[in-house]
């Protein structure tokens, strides 16, 4: 069996092992899984607007589904892709509200910034483990409090217009389009999937086909390696966090910018941050991968919000769902070996 | 033998695709019925979204749904497409998708709980203009969006007259969800209350952060009861519910001792028999039914604010826990202060800026 | 003589590979029995077959004459087969006792009998004159000494065949001798060995009969004592293997490498280089011989900016290296192999052609305004692969599936390849079988012979004495003498690498 066909086939059988066990799990507590699933589907693909509606989803979690395998594939756990996205997203909104320039210039600007802002809060936790050697999950983990905390304050304090949350950003500064939303019949789809696009070219491009890649990939496959080879390893590590963290801040701007238009002061996490590891590791830490397993992430659960009205099915289920796909990918090891078994048996 | 093991994959994926095309037709079909069914029997239906707290969160949404069900009882609906549903956000970014699909499912009228949802409902309202929504805790300006207020000052201030005359050590504390306007209303009235009561006692507010995190509501609760703190009132959803399990907890270890909580909302003494003094009860579940009713019978309110005080049964105090030593005094004073209220001699201040000119006789 | 294992015309196949073909070994009771091959010729795999790993598709095994069928390792236990692993499987934070007894444990109500335990695995140890204490953390002892737990651990498992896997590729020449000891008093209380090897010299020592394999194929069995170095050497790799690698007489030139009182700390703060003085120069190998530990690793990371020096200053032609980046000081024209060629010569991910240029990508025309250029990349690989013979299916494959000897020999092409003016060398053939050394060797030579400056690490005397033009000791830190082949014998360098001596062996002169 080819690596390859065994790589595309590991998430698959993943994705379909976490359907038959979600199956199993409803017939035991009394739900039919045919009307069920049908309702995941046509809750995701059923109507153009719900489709405009997966693709908005889709894109912010393949641009933090990027934020973590770019980090991983230098060797890092970055795990404050949530903090990153945060603070990305308040950036852009702040760009968003209070300037008032040219579309060309405005939208660009708010984008950059929200690179910059999570393109710095990455920073810190890779200066760290370049400098000190601290440990960056930890620091990353800290640093998503730091930021949800004083983005909420923030947003109370200096940018509040009444309940809680900023103005609305200029039309200048934002990705929504009323053609998208009008062929999606009033989806909230904007333009952000082009750049999350984009930006899976870029990651394929810049770590596959570029001096810097190779310096990036050697240092998270061999440290030592690449500092015999005469690269920076501290440097590598720090401009991956750098770069890990600017496109989770992108991915907060796809929520300012594109689906809310926004921030409002947020109760808790949102989540999109660590879905994105989830992203990260079905997709395989490729960009590619990264793009259809944020699909499937965004199909889920949009279509599992109509599961509940359509099929009664409590939508904790679709949750468990997800989480045992995540379970099987994630204990691949053991899909592997069977894969393997399998492919030798074949050779006899 | 690479090639065979492939074609079994491809026809592996080619057999689901077959598998949800079909599953796709036959809900087709059953759709078609269901609008078939809908158009004749007629039922004036109502849904609504609740935020991420959801129906079970034994306070703000479960009240909505409460409301819900009660229009559905008194009409003979089920739950379901041709009566009354919900659905839950998980994240902020739902909120639209979610009022979109009821809406589009063809429910006449869409509520959106919860302030969060302003610039949902407005837009949604904007895109389906001959579509009716309401939304609780805010005011959406759309002629098809109804929404509703509660003076939730009101409730808090007769809550805080009870907690002032039922403390010993003079020391109340007050746990705030998100610093929001709503919870400030809570906030302001509480502390008006505790004020006109007994202006020597003294409120320690505090905010969780979060409506979700009972567990964060239940640390900030032992450090308040361990500070002297005799009375806590919250107004902060499903983080309060630690409140409660952190009184209940203090109390069945020494029992003597003075531990009360008042709950929010709704009357929430299940939650602690022993200890829930009171609840400053916002009948979210009555502005709900209400609303409905009032659309099922062609007067929906839209493009218009209600907004519910003590004057219209819209908020109020729970019943005095019997168990309380102050009971007595708490009713007669309540009594006394729901009157001032109702006839306008006294205005409960809605915001801290308010409390600061704010003087009870 | 009986024999207590037979393994008869045994053929094993991975896919479409036969890695033993029709392959006969007979061991007979009391003997040591040496398993001669190159890298890669299949002795692991027959070896995997006695002991249960794998199942043979052709052959038979049988045990004290009975045909038995060994389906897992616990079965080859059982009829008395142990076997001391190359990469030692002991768990660091246990104690010796516990260590051998994990998987056996003696129990008395529920509780684990330690003393019990203990008192038994220190009769084994005293009868077989091993000496481990049975109370030592494995962390804390000696790699030799946990090659002893390995031992001990068949032994308290009740083996009587010990199969011992390339045993001496981890341990030094006094711990190799204390070894061959063992050995003998293994046969003498009444076991067999077998001896996987590619060391002829251990054969010579040690063994009574030695079979050959090569390229999978069974080559025969010989007498050890009716045979000579040369004949197995030859038997082994298939043709005339030269063991003295022919050199001229070198022409050294100019000081290339000018190391002045160098001191080195490592990671606990000890300067375990300490006053170091050496010149190279170009046209000359310099060996460098002492026992493990000398400071050798810290003295060539030092050299190539691994590690940061204290004082001293180092020199490569008249350009300071002290303080420079491993880039620039690879720049200046220093190649490096490393001596742990997994850890520090190649990311074992990459495919081979990227490792080739893995100091080199960023320059042209690998790398062009920041974008690499892959059709430059693999035809260097692929010109590095044929030159230096590296055995690869494709220049694509991963480093990591090719075999020790051949990922050594494309860490040579490529450091040779950027003809640097000086040449590190540590432990290059460590683990290699005598074709790769040969060529090794030669390349080693060959850079001598074009005027570069080879300095050569290793703590094979039969190396440092067979490729150097000089030889400097290395003791604690400093080099106590320089010293030329011709001049002396294994006997001499042995005693100033142990450190005593020093004032008769020479004053760090040049010779």
């Amino acid at each position: 069996m080819s690596k390859r066909l065994r790589n595309i086939l590991t998430p698959l059988i993943a994705v379909v092992l976490g359907i038959i066990v979600g199956t199993i799990i409803m017939l035991v507590s009394g739900y039919d899984p045919v009307a069920a699933y049908t309702a995941l589907w046509n809750g995701a693909f059923g109507d153009v607007y719900y489709t405009g509606e997966v693709i908005r989803q889709v894109t912010p979690y393949i641009l933090a589904g990027l934020a973590v395998a770019f980090a991983f594939r230098v060797g890092l756990f970055n795990i404050g892709v949530e903090g990153q996205f945060i603070v990305g997203w308040l950036a852009a909104v702040w760009v968003g509200v209070s300037f008032d320039l040219p579309k060309i210039i405005h939208l660009p600007l708010a984008i950059i910034a929200a690179m910059v802002a999570g393109g710095i809060w990455a920073f810190i936790p890779g200066l760290l483990k370049a400098r000190f050697r601290v440990h960056e999950v930890i620091v990353t983990i800290m640093m998503n409090y730091i930021a949800l905390h004083s983005v909420n304050y923030i947003i109370n304090n200096k940018l509040n217009q009444g309940s809680s949350k900023t103005g609305m950003i200029h039309d200048s500064a934002s990705l929504r389009s009323p053609w998208l939303q009008e062929i999606t019949t009033h989806s909230t789809l904007h333009w952000g999937i082009i750049i999350a696009i984009i930006g899976c070219v870029f990651m394929w491009f810049l770590l596959e086909k570029t001096t810097r890649g190779f310096e990036l990939r050697a240092v998270g496959f061999n440290q030592d390696a690449a500092h015999y080879a005469g690269m920076s390893v501290n440097k590598n590590i720090i401009l991956s966090m750098v770069i890990s963290g600017c496109f989770a801040g992108v991915a907060g701007a796809m929520e300012g910018l594109g689906t809310f238009g926004y921030m409002a002061v947020q109760g808790g996490f949102t989540g999109v941050g660590f879905n994105g590891i989830a992203v990260a590791l079905l997709g395989g830490n490729t960009a590619i991968g990264v793009f259809f397993a944020a699909l499937l992430f965004g199909a889920l659960k949009i279509g599992a919000l109509s599961m509940p009205l359509e099929a009664g099915v409590p939508k904790e289920l679709v949750d468990i769902i997800i989480a045992l796909i995540v379970f099987f990918v994630a204990s691949s090891y053991i899909i592997r070996i069977v894969l393997d078994r399998f492919g030798k048996k074949e050779v006899k | 033998m690479k090639k065979r093991k492939f074609g079994l994959a491809l026809s592996l994926v080619l057999a689901a695709g077959t598998l949800l095309g079909a599953c796709g037709k036959s809900n087709d079909d059953t759709k078609n019925n269901a609008s078939k069914g809908e158009n004749k029997e007629k039922a004036y239906t109502v849904a609504m979204v609740t935020d991420v707290g959801g129906v079970d969160d034994k306070s703000f949404n479960q009240s909505a749904w409460k409301g819900l069900q009660d229009y559905g009882k008194e009409n003979g609906l089920e739950k379901g497409k041709n009566g009354f549903d919900y659905l839950q956000s998980t994240s902020d970014a739902d909120y639209s998708t979610n009022l979109n699909t009821l809406s589009r499912q063809g429910y006449n009228l869409v509520f959106g709980i919860g302030f969060l949802m302003h610039n949902a409902v407005d837009e949604i309202a904007q895109q389906q203009p001959k579509s009716n929504f309401a939304i609780i805790d805010d005011e959406v300006k759309q002629p098809n969006v109804a929404s509703v207020l509660f003076k939730e000052q009101e409730a808090a201030f007769l809550a805080g007259v009870a907690a002032a005359l039922q403390t010993k050590s003079n020391k109340i504390g007050f746990i705030g969800g998100m610093k929001i306007p709503v919870i400030e209303r809570f906030e302001a009235g509480f502390l008006a209350g505790v004020q006109a009561a007994k202006p020597e006692a003294k409120v320690d507010v505090q905010y969780s952060g979060a409506f979700d995190k009972a567990e964060l509501g239940q640390t900030i609760a032992s450090k308040m009861y361990a500070s002297g703190d005799d009375v806590v009132f919250h107004a902060a959803g499903a983080t309060g519910n630690g409140l409660f399990k952190e009184a209940t907890d203090l109390k069945k270890k020494n029992p003597d001792k003075e531990i009360w909580a008042i709950g929010v909302d709704q009357d929430q003494s299940f939650m602690g028999p022993d200890v829930v003094l009171t609840s400053a009860m916002k009948r979210v579940d009555l502005a709900v039914k209400d609303v409905a009713d009032k659309a099922k019978d062609g007067k929906f309110p839209g493009g218009q604010t209600t907004v519910y005080g003590l004057h219209e049964d819209g908020v109020g105090l729970a019943p005095v826990n019997s168990k309380a030593s102050a009971k007595d005094a708490i009713d007669k004073a309540v009594k006394e202060w729901t009157a001032k209220i109702k006839d306008g001699s006294v205005k409960v201040p809605g915001t801290l800026k308010e409390l600061k000119t704010f003087k009870a006789q | 003589m009986e024999y207590v294992i037979e393994m008869l015309n045994i053929r094993k196949e991975f896919g479409n590979f036969v890695a033993n073909d029709n392959i006969t070994l007979q061991l007979k009771k009391g003997e040591i029995h040496a398993l001669l091959g190159e890298n890669g010729a299949g002795k692991t795999t027959l070896m995997n077959v006695l002991f249960g790993l794998y199942q043979p598709e052709q052959g038979e095994i049988r045990v004290k004459g009975k045909p038995v069928k060994i389906s897992n390792p616990n079965i080859a236990n059982d009829l008395g087969i142990g076997m001391v692993h190359q990469h030692f499987m002991l768990v660091d934070k246990f104690t010796v006792t516990e260590n051998i007894i994990l998987g056996k444990e003696i129990t008395t109500g529920g509780r684990i009998n330690l003393k019990k335990a203990e008192k038994e695995v220190r009769d084994i140890s005293e009868r077989y004159g091993l000496a481990v204490d049975p109370q030592a953390k494995i962390s804390e002892i000696s790699v030799g000494m946990q090659q002893r737990v390995e031992i001990l651990k068949t032994l308290y498992r009740g083996a009587e065949i010990l199969i011992f896997d390339e045993p001496t590729a981890v341990l030094t020449p006094q711990e190799i001798k204390e070894l061959i000891q063992i050995m003998k008093t293994l046969i003498k209380e009444g076991k067999s060995i077998i001896l996987i090897t590619h060391k002829l010299r251990e054969i010579m020592e040690v063994a009574d009969r030695c079979t050959v394999i090569r390229k999978g194929k069974g080559i025969g069995t010989v007498n050890v004592s009716e045979t000579n170095p040369n004949e197995l050497a030859n038997l082994m790799v298939g043709r005339e293997v030269v063991f003295k690698t022919e050199k001229k007489e070198g022409i050294p030139k100019e000081d290339v490498l000018d190391v002045k009182d160098l001191v080195v700390k490592d990671a606990r703060g000890i300067a375990v280089v300490n006053g170091l003085n050496l010149t190279v120069r170009a046209g000359e190998i310099v060996g460098i011989a002492g026992v493990d530990g000398n400071g050798q690793s810290e003295f060539i990371e030092a050299i190539t900016g691994l590690r940061k020096a204290e004082s001293g200053s180092i020199k490569l032609n008249d350009n300071e290296l002290m303080g420079l980046t491993p880039r620039k000081i690879t720049e200046t024209g220093v190649g490096h192999i490393p001596q742990d060629r997994h850890k520090h010569g190649l990311v074992l991910n990459y495919p081979i052609a990227e490792n080739m240029v893995l100091q080199t990508y960023y320059k042209k025309p690998f790398s062009k305004n920041g974008i690499l250029n892959f059709k430059e990349i693999y035809s260097k690989a692929k010109k590095l692969i044929a030159e230096f013979d590296v055995r690869t299916p494709s220049e694509y494959a991963l480093a990591r599936a090719l075999s020790g000897g051949n990922q050594q020999k494309a860490i040579i092409g490529r450091e040779v390849d950027r003809n640097p003016d000086l040449l590190i060398a540590a432990q290059p053939t460590r683990g290699l079988d005598v074709g790769a050394i040969e060529f090794i060797h030669k390349r080693l030579i060959e850079q001598r012979d074009n005027g570069k400056a080879v300095l050569l690490v290793s703590f094979e005397l039969d190396e440092i004495m067979n490729v150097s033009d000089r030889i400097a000791v290395i003791y604690e830190g400093r080099i106590v003498a320089v010293v030329n082949p011709k001049e002396t014998t294994e006997q001499e360098l042995g005693l100033l690498m142990a450190g005593s001596n020093r004032k008769e062996a020479g004053e760090g002169t040049h010779v």
